[in-house]
């Protein structure tokens, strides 16, 4: 069952066409790559998808459910969750905190329960916290559970981010370039992360990466992006012996 | 409680008693603030322009219409999350700078507006209104209302506040409707606001709308600032240093809005958080436990 459609997709900034066209289908519990040069279009058909911008043209479908137009915070609550290119955490919260506040959609303690304290809204506080930190645990931040966000390191602030969109419990999960910065040793880690959250919170994941060998080694589909339009799509196999895409982007010899 | 006010009235000096009474005053504005600008990041300036809502409000309904102190308290708050609830939907399309120029607008609007209402005394002000406040009902009510905000800032919805404050997209990404939360906060911030004009209107006796100007604005924003933005321990100290510090400088007569701008110089420069901002109790807890390990072993 497909958990994920775009129709059509395209995307206008002024005089330029930043996606062309758009058709994909993500099924669910696949891993799906996008790759494409710098400019193809894939963090805005990121921010697409999760209602930062509104597609000009084109039809997005999320279990069979229509949500272009759906502002972003209703969309994570539908239950998919991202992380970003340029890294955004809550700086000056607690690492701790970063990933409560990930679970923010799928609470519901409201203004006033909180203000007075209401049993139920601390039994839901006590849930929040205790997922936090096996997630926490789960992405091997626990340790450092009380420092500030900004003081962790660029491969722990990923991580942390990938903890905070599971907080959410998703059933999608976009990651926007996970290994960027990361060295050799971090980035197979980070493989088996990805590979152990599909397998045991059953997600789809969406990812956009840059890191030909991750790409190449976890993902089962790839659609390969230029100039807004989609080029390629096909597993591992195809897009690395595709001439138009080689052409493109992995370049000859690659 | 009127007997152990008359206690207190009896055994502390008048004057310290009325810095007292400001202080706590004080204490409940700038937590307002605090939850606007401090936590959730929505620069206000304005701050002043609600708690004159807040005592005019409150005065006229306990002079006119002979409403008791506390139903006058609860309405003045209430008329000024109203117009705080109003105030918060620009801030939809306005973001810092921006903000900051419509909340200054804002209070400016109000203040004119009373200095030419009618039943407010235009220019003259009001006076006459019943001294109701007192040391005790002022610090019970800034004793809840330091509770009721620590609760809120340790539960979802705080997080979710200095969530926005941080990165609106990630939290817009993590469920939190930015929009909805940042007019709740304005709102909540407001009533506060308004509360603490119907205190200082029912201390004051009298209350003219120069009270409320720009300047009132900047005092409450600089509690905010100085103690440490978003902290609750913070904006107390900032309000206790605030509040005393001009009392203090008397002794330096006419230099001592020289030394009072002197000091927020030289604090910005050694705190620029802001005196408690970056401090956390969990912080304090380890160094002193480190200290006593360091103590076992020589």
């Amino acid at each position: 069952m497909p958990v994920l459609t775009l129709e059509g997709i395209s995307q206008e900034f002024g005089g330029l066409r930043a996606l062309d066209g758009v058709n994909m289908v993500v099924e669910e519990g696949e891993i799906f790559g996008i790759i494409g040069p710098n400019g193809a279009g894939k963090t805005t058909l990121f921010n697409i998808i999760t209602g930062i911008y509104v597609p000009s043209e084109g039809d997005l479908i999320f279990k069979e459910r229509r949500i272009n137009r759906m502002a972003t915070h209703n969309i994570a609550r539908l239950g998919i969750g991202r992380t970003f290119q340029n890294i955004r955490l809550f700086n000056k919260l607690s690492v701790l905190d970063n990933v409560r506040v990930g679970s923010h959609g799928i609470s519901r303690s409201g203004f006033f329960k909180s203000l007075l304290g209401l049993p139920s809204m601390l039994r839901e506080e006590k849930e929040i916290k205790s997922r936090a930190e096996e997630l926490l645990e789960l992405v091997g931040l626990y340790d450092k559970k009380m420092e500030y966000a900004d003081n962790l390191a660029y491969g722990e602030q990923r991580r942390l981010e990938i903890a905070r969109a599971l907080a959410l419990k998703p059933s999608l999960l976009l990651l926007d370039e996970p290994a960027a910065g990361m060295n050799s040793g971090e980035k197979v880690e980070l493989m088996k992360l990805i590979e152990q959250i599909r397998q045991e919170m059953k997600l789809t994941i969406l990812l956009v990466e840059h890191d030909m060998s991750l790409v190449m080694n976890i993902c089962e589909r790839i659609a390969v992006l230029d100039y807004g339009r989609k080029i390629a799509e096909g597993p591992p196999e195809e897009i690395k012996n595709d001439e138009r895409v080689i052409q493109s982007y992995l370049g000859v010899g690659a | 409680m009127n007997g152990l006010d008359a206690a207190i009235t009896q055994y502390i000096d008048p004057y310290y008693l009325r810095i007292m009474i400001l202080l706590g005053i004080n204490i409940i504005l700038a937590l307002g603030l605090n939850l606007i600008t401090g936590v959730t990041g929505q620069l206000s300036m304005g701050h002043a322009g609600f708690m004159s809502i807040g005592a005019y409000t409150s005065a006229i309904l306990s002079m006119q219409f002979g409403f008791s102190y506390l139903m006058a308290l609860l309405a003045g708050a209430v008329v000024a999350a109203f117009f705080g609830f109003l105030i918060g939907i620009p801030t939809l399309r306005l973001e810092g700078d921006y903000l900051a120029m419509v909340t200054i607008g804002f209070a400016e609007i109000i203040r004119v507006f009373f200095l030419n209402f009618e039943p407010g005394g235009k220019a003259v002000g009001l006076s006459g209104i019943p001294q109701h406040t007192n040391f005790i009902t002022v610090w019970l009510i800034a004793l809840l209302i330091i509770a009721l905000n620590t609760r809120l800032l340790k539960s979802r919805m705080g997080r979710a506040f200095y969530a926005i404050r941080e990165n609106e997209i990630a939290a817009a990404s993590t469920g939190i409707d930015t929009t909805r939360l940042k007019i709740l906060a304005f709102t909540a911030g407001s009533f506060l606001g308004g509360l603490g004009g119907g205190l200082y209107s029912h201390y004051m006796y009298y209350i003219n709308p120069q009270d409320f100007g720009f300047m009132k604005s900047i005092e409450l924003l600089n509690m905010v600032i100085l103690g440490g933005m978003g902290s609750i321990p913070g904006t107390i100290l900032g309000s206790f240093i605030l509040t005393l510090a001009p009392e203090m400088l008397r002794i330096v007569a006419e230099y001592r809005l020289l030394f009072y701008g002197a000091l927020l110089v030289i604090l910005m420069i050694f705190r620029p958080n802001g005196i408690l901002g970056d401090v956390r109790i969990y912080d304090l807890k380890k160094r002193w436990g480190r200290k006593e390990v360091k103590t076992c072993q020589s």
